[in-house]
């Protein structure tokens, strides 16, 4: 029964990976996220922002975009710092980048602006 | 072993004979863009919460859809009076909307996430169950459901080689596998052809599908 369940685990394993032709440079975003929650102090938001920052030159290099959400992340560990025009800017990008993130973006610079 | 291999066989035959999900509501009022709220936690893991969390805003996006950043959203929902999933996706649809700008939102409900210890090994199970709710008219546009398991004396290097040290070290202290287990529950989940997530306007085969 176990060696039933391995078989179909690698079964969905295969499928994801064959569904996985990624549009976007993922880097580590979504770990540097779960990682700030279960281990903030490891990992402080001036690390998180180094790394993706450092993920955000691979996708320059490769010409590739980021996915939804990472420009306003970044933008929301920007702020953490205190460094609010960077938090702006990212913010801003987001914008550009995704059209659909406006009215949350808007709400979140009216944040930055006014602390 | 070779009734293993017929359980296997089984189970293929048994996924192709699914029944289609009905997307009729879903043509109706495609989104563009899913707030996924934290998912309510079922499971008697704590971290699965957020181990779950942040393994969904990749599938959902590679599907095709604008996703929105989900700790920003969990952190401005905490600001604003909601401190926990449970209130989180008992927020009004309309302010929700109002506030977000969002087409559709994912409700999650985290059945099982972590190990379960039997006599003689351990198996770690993620189990989720998903809804995507219209914001204007609150309509069902898609359900699901996503389920994965392995077993004991998995991969040792479950994080990809492109994760920094300092992430894996994070996250190693904490030895979730369930995180990555999540990953093949979403592929589950969302990925199949005529039960999962149908592709979004970011897709390139978003066209075929309408």
């Amino acid at each position: 029964m176990i060696r039933c369940a391995l078989l179909a685990s690698a079964a969905l394993a295969l499928a994801g990976c064959a569904a996985q032709q990624s549009r976007y440079e993922w880097g580590s975003y979504e770990e540097v996220v779960y990682a700030s929650y279960l281990a903030h102090d490891d990992v402080p938001a001036e690390k998180q922002v180094e790394l993706l920052e450092k993920d955000y030159q691979t996708a320059r290099s490769e010409n590739k975009r980021m996915p939804p959400g990472w420009h306003a992340h970044l933008g929301y560990l920007y702020y953490q710092i205190g460094k609010g025009d960077q938090a702006r800017q990212e913010l801003m990008t987001e914008k550009t980048e995704f059209p659909e993130s406006a009215v949350f973006v808007d709400r979140l610079l009216a944040n930055v602006k006014h602390p | 072993m070779k009734i293993s291999i017929w359980f296997a066989i089984l189970l293929l035959a048994g996924c192709q004979t699914i029944k289609p999900y009905d997307y009729t509501n879903f043509r109706a009022h495609p989104p563009r863009s899913i707030l996924v709220l934290p998912p309510l936690n079922e499971s008697t893991a704590i971290e699965g919460t957020y181990g779950y969390l942040t393994t969904v805003s990749r599938p959902v996006a590679e599907r095709g859809y604008y996703v929105f950043p989900v700790a920003v959203v969990d952190q401005f929902m905490k600001e604003n009076g909601l401190p926990s999933a449970a209130e989180m996706q008992q927020a009004p649809l309309a302010k929700i909307a109002e506030v977000t700008g969002a087409d559709a939102v994912l409700f999650l409900d985290l059945e099982q996430y972590g190990a379960q210890y039997k006599v003689l090994s351990s198996v770690v199970k993620v189990e989720v169950n998903a809804k995507l709710v219209d914001t204007r008219t609150g309509i069902l546009l898609w359900e699901g459901h996503g389920m994965a398991q392995q077993g004991s004396g998995g991969s040792g290097s479950l994080l990809g080689d492109l994760i920094s040290a300092a992430i894996t070290q994070a996250l190693n202290k904490h030895s979730d596998r369930a995180h990555q287990v999540s990953r093949l529950a979403n592929a589950n989940l969302f990925y199949p052809e005529q039960t999962g997530l149908p592709y979004g306007p970011y897709s390139d085969k978003y066209e075929k599908s309408h």
